[in-house]
């Protein structure tokens, strides 16, 4: 047994140690993206208008004018000591803007994901286990239609019904409770639409089994086999997308956070990639890949958990 | 010479008979069928759009006519510049449509072909892929997509390469996964032994084969990544004005609609209609190419 729990730490330790490659990849891609094209920050801060020697100036106090390289390994060595920068353009630290504008982002975030999981794991496993019922039929019908909803438009009808007719919510800002409201419901709807559609889907392949049937057979109620047989081996692929659907609500908070006016990350960033604010994006995306790195491992380390020959695979 | 024509003429006739069986198959499917006739009418407004409204109506700013409500003369009103909604959701159904498809079309054609070779060579090549892949992925897609078109400029050309971009490494995966599962088959171990070069044996015996999967991935897809473009043009990083465009349409909607709620309820319908028929024929074709599911 202590074997095993060591072969397990050793596992989980290898998959922490790869996230760093995987972040410098990352880092690497998107300070490229940032830095290899026309446009300094210097001219996006003092506009059009101001005279060449100020930008100079000025892109020479931001060390915008060191070449690329030396700009990307001394971001790394700050990272590396826990430092994430100062923003470009409002000279403020990552980090003080960070503790403001977190909680908001993770509010949402955080409900929404979890919401969406209870709401789109129970109500795909009712429909796979009553298919062609009425249960089913509303659920697909809704699914494909919220599907085609993007988040945006969802939003602003959200907004136009509840908060400019009714006057019942708030339509912008995020100073209470009924703030969130709105955001998070738009955010609930979009993202477990596929978390309900996928657990149908592996739900049925899983009834279908001949495991199943033996199961039947030898006069197991059917709770027992829907829930013990069944659902233990839909739960794999289902445990994946919520993983990858954490990586939605990521994105996501971005454009709910402009529709509702949110001061959260998602906002922060937005205007920090309209102004070619690096540290900020770079910060940024540091803090959100590395958030999904460790949410994917957390996925495998739970499929491994759950499934012995996952297990067998990549662990052993 | 004749013994030729007459295997030609065999499959040729075996290729139609199985279009048909595969179009009976999703004629059933009512729903797919709806979603196929939404998407040709969305299809052929976009290709008459000029026959059916001019496209100046679109984009004349006329201060007289800001902001009228829906009328004989403007069927979905005008918009905050006096442009005609209807003209510029008729022109917009260009531009969304062709980044949904075009994106989609860029990324399983830079995603087949390097998930094809990765799942056919294997070896270091694959490796490395698969690695880049990885860290390709570990950035949020959105992230990605609005660095990109941030650091290229916000238009149409950068939005079609910023979405690609983030859904190539997904179709990698699946590719790579379809041609796994095809390679280890039989007929390609004997086409090798024939001495059939690697390209042959790539595009002729495993593609054909592949080709399903793919597609129906494809066409499952082609919903997401229009309503991913239209989410970058809402917050400004797509489409610019004047072009007329639904997701930035809705942006302009915002200041205005609790006067005009229509500014919002036109564009959005579109969005949400072309994407639903897309999702429909999507669900359609899968339930009738994949063979898992035929029972």
């Amino acid at each position: 047994m202590k074997g095993v729990e060591k072969t397990v730490l050793k596992y989980i330790f290898k998959r922490l140690l790869f996230i760093v490659p995987t972040l410098l990849g990352g880092i690497l891609i998107v300070f490229s993206i940032m830095n290899l094209t026309p446009g300094d920050p210097g001219r996006q801060i003092l506009g059009m208008n101001a005279k060449q020697e100020q930008v100079d100036q000025l892109n020479h106090e931001l060390g915008y004018d060191k070449p690329f390289f030396t700009r990307f390994g001394e971001y790394c060595i700050d990272l590396s000591h826990g430092d994430l920068g100062t923003s470009y353009r409002t000279r403020r630290p990552f980090t003080e803007e960070l503790v403001s504008r977190i909680p908001n982002t993770l509010k949402i975030g955080l409900s929404a994901f979890v919401l969406s999981s209870i709401i789109g794991i129970s109500l795909g496993i009712l429909a796979a286990v009553r298919q062609y019922s009425l249960v089913d039929t509303f659920s697909s019908v809704t699914a494909i239609l919220f599907a085609s909803i993007p988040g945006f438009f969802l939003g602003m009808i959200l907004i136009y019904v509840f908060g400019l007719k009714l006057g019942w919510l708030p339509t912008f800002g995020a100073s209470s409770f009924k703030h969130f409201v709105m955001p998070v419901a738009t955010l609930t709807v979009a993202t477990s639409v596929s978390l309900l559609r996928l657990t149908r889907s592996t739900m049925l392949d899983a009834i279908r089994q001949d495991y199943i049937r033996t199961a039947t057979a030898k006069g197991c109620s059917k709770n027992r086999i829907y829930w013990k047989h069944a659902l233990k081996n839909a739960i794999l692929p289902v445990i994946t997308v919520m993983g990858m659907s954490a990586g939605t609500v990521m994105g996501g908070t971005v454009i709910i956070e402009s529709v509702f006016a949110i001061p959260g990350m998602g906002t922060y960033m937005l205007t920090a990639i309209r102004a070619k604010d690096i540290p900020v994006v770079m910060s940024s995306t540091v803090l959100l890949s590395l958030a999904f790195c460790l949410i994917m491992i957390l996925v495998d380390i739970l499929c491994a958990i759950i499934d012995p020959r996952i297990r067998e695979r990549s662990i052993g | 010479m004749k013994e030729i024509e007459k295997t030609e003429y065999i499959k040729s006739k075996s290729k139609g008979e199985r279009f048909f069986e595969n179009w009976s198959l999703y004629k059933k499917n009512k729903a797919a069928v709806l979603g196929l006739i939404i998407l040709m009418i969305f299809v052929l407004v976009a290709v008459f759009a000029d026959w059916i409204i001019p496209y100046d109506a679109a984009i004349d700013q006329s201060s007289a006519e800001r902001l009228q409500n829906p009328s004989s003369q403007h069927f979905f009103g005008t918009d905050r510049l006096g442009r005609d909604v209807f003209a510029r959701i008729v022109h917009g159904s260009r531009r969304s449509l062709s980044l949904g498809v075009l994106t989609t079309f860029f990324s399983v054609l830079i995603g087949g072909f390097i998930g094809i070779c990765c799942g056919y060579f294997g070896g270091k090549f694959d490796t490395i892929v698969m690695r880049l892949c990885d860290v390709a992925v570990s950035i949020p897609p959105l992230l990605f997509a609005l660095a990109v078109v941030a650091a290229l400029g916000a238009n149409m050309t950068n939005l079609i390469i910023a979405i690609t971009a983030i859904s190539i490494p997904g179709y990698i995966r699946v590719v790579r996964s379809v041609i796994l599962s095809i390679v280890e088959q039989e007929y390609i171990y004997a086409a090798r032994m024939c001495g059939s070069r690697n390209g042959v044996i790539m595009f002729r015996h495993i593609l054909p084969n592949a080709m399903g999967p793919i597609l129906v991935q494809a066409s499952m897809n082609v919903a997401s990544m229009m309503l991913a473009a239209a989410g970058l043009s809402f917050i400004g990083m797509g489409v610019q004005a004047p072009t007329p465009e639904w997701g930035a349409m809705l942006n302009d909607a915002k200041d205005y609609m609790f006067k005009q709620p229509y500014l919002l309820i036109f564009p959005g319908s579109a969005i949400a209609l072309s994407a639903l028929s897309l999702n429909l024929v999507g669900d359609g074709l899968r339930d009738a190419l994949d063979p898992r599911l035929r029972t």
